[in-house]
């Protein structure tokens, strides 16, 4: 019941408004601006199976991308600035050709950052992939969903909670988040339901105290996501009864500050074949960029400005609260 | 079925308003700012407002404290834990009031 008004109140006893309405409503108009950034999505296989995954990611996925696919990327790459590159997946770990691909590009970019569960690999393994990011010094940003065990058991797995802290640890003692070691690492926190997180500032804060006082990890910078109505979360949604309730409660905080920033404006988003869109939700959707298929190596220049970025209901998620991007929240909130 | 509650009456709360709109105004006011963060911070307050929802018992409030609770990255050991501290009061004031009884009934009795 906080901030209680009578508008919200109104609104929230009618059915969630189509998003393309809201921008239209609010004055909006999403379209692209100059490209800046390159995000890779190496493929869907995992060796976990989030319960809130948007590309129903998991162990038994065999979308994984081809060496062929990544040698044309970096081609594009090398004929591309693109003042980030950011590699997701599934488990970018799990693609074979994952440190091939992290040499190929980290010249490419003054940042490389991949995205982790912190464990998908174990062992020596782990021990090789931390060397070889440490190498091409590659920004790390880690899922970490929540300080409780049973929350981030409930998102991840059984268990998930303390391999991710020994996988902390570890990633500590290479120097990775640690002071002057020039190795960032970073926490990318998702809600354990069908809620919206808390402000970013107050949830690094707290990450940072307890989890330096709890277990002596150190992490840099903490981004906070909202969940996006898409994949294993939407189906949970639907089938827990949560679904008409969260996309209200997200057209409800629905916060036009946020569109300005919005990663679908700068980032060109490539899947496990080469196939493009203007971000990793619509990648999940399936919706193209501009509306068709097209792959990486038919691209001769990077999409023009002000070309339409396709929107659908999921994009509420984006710019609800504070709104979210790759890069954590867009907007304060109080 | 009927039922005297519904999860969807919450999102009324501000009919309230109706024919007392000032009074609403200022009730809302107040209670928006009792929540802003403060030398509590918000997430210390909804687990506050969360017990005392329990010690009042209002389904509302517990519906929408669970939420705000959650949303300020709090968890359910918690959160139990702050319905406990209702009890724990609650039981201890109803208790305490025994004193009471002790003391009437030492006054009047043989």
């Amino acid at each position: 019941m906080e901030n209680i008004d009578d508008n919200n109140a109104a609104k929230a006893l009618q059915s969630p408004e189509p998003f393309d309405r809201m921008l239209i409503k609010n004055n909006l108009v999403l379209s692209r601006e100059e490209t800046t950034a390159l995000q890779i999505n190496t493929g869907f296989l995992c060796n976990l199976a989030c319960r809130h995954c948007h590309l129903e990611s998991g162990p038994h996925r065999g979308e994984i991308m081809t060496k062929e696919t990544s040698r044309q990327i970096i081609a594009f790459a090398i004929q591309n600035h693109f003042a980030s590159i950011d590699i997701t997946g599934g488990a970018p770990e799990l693609n074979p050709n994952i440190k091939d691909m992290i040499a190929g590009l980290s010249p490419l970019t003054p940042r490389l950052m991949l995205r982790t569960n912190l464990t998908a690999l174990q062992g020596k393994d782990w021990d090789s992939f931390i060397d070889v990011c440490m190498e091409h010094r590659v920004v790390l940003i880690a899922s970490f969903p929540s300080l409780n065990p049973a929350q981030t058991d409930a998102q991840r797995g059984e268990g998930i909670f303390q391999q991710a802290i020994a996988s902390l640890k570890k990633l500590n003692s290479a120097g990775y988040g640690m002071e002057g070691s020039g190795l960032e690492l970073d926490l990318a926190v998702n809600p354990t339901g069908a809620f919206l997180p808390d402000s970013q500032l107050r949830v690094e804060k707290r990450f940072h105290e307890i989890l330096f006082n709890k277990w002596g990890i150190n992490f840099n910078k903490l981004f906070t996501f909202n969940n996006a109505p898409l994949g294993r979360f939407r189906r949970w949604l639907q089938l827990s009864g949560n679904m008409e309730t969260y996309l209200k409660k997200l057209e409800l905080q629905f916060n036009p500050r946020t569109a300005e920033n919005l990663m679908c404006r700068t980032m060109l988003s490539v899947d496990w074949q080469g196939y493009l869109y203007d971000c990793d939700f619509n990648l999940a959707a399936g919706y193209y960029l501009g509306g068709r298929k097209i792959h990486v190596t038919q691209m001769d220049c990077l999409p023009a400005y002000g070309s339409p970025i396709a929107v659908g209901d999921h994009c509420y998620a984006c710019m609800a609260g504070a709104g979210f991007s790759c890069g954590g929240a867009l907007a304060d909130v109080n | 079925m009927d039922t005297y509650y519904k999860p969807e009456d919450l999102n009324k709360f501000p009919q309230i308003g109706k024919e007392a709109p000032e009074l609403a105004a200022k009730f809302f006011d107040y209670y928006n700012a009792v929540f802003a963060e403060g030398e509590l911070t918000g997430r210390e307050k909804a687990l506050i407002a969360l017990a005392v929802a329990h010690a009042v018992q209002c389904p509302y409030c517990i519906d929408a404290y669970t939420q705000a609770c959650l949303s300020k990255g709090s968890n359910t050991a918690e959160m139990t834990e702050a319905v406990h501290v209702a009890a724990a009061i609650r039981g201890g004031a109803t208790l305490a009031h025994g004193i009471q009884m002790r003391n009437i009934a030492e006054k009047i009795s043989l």
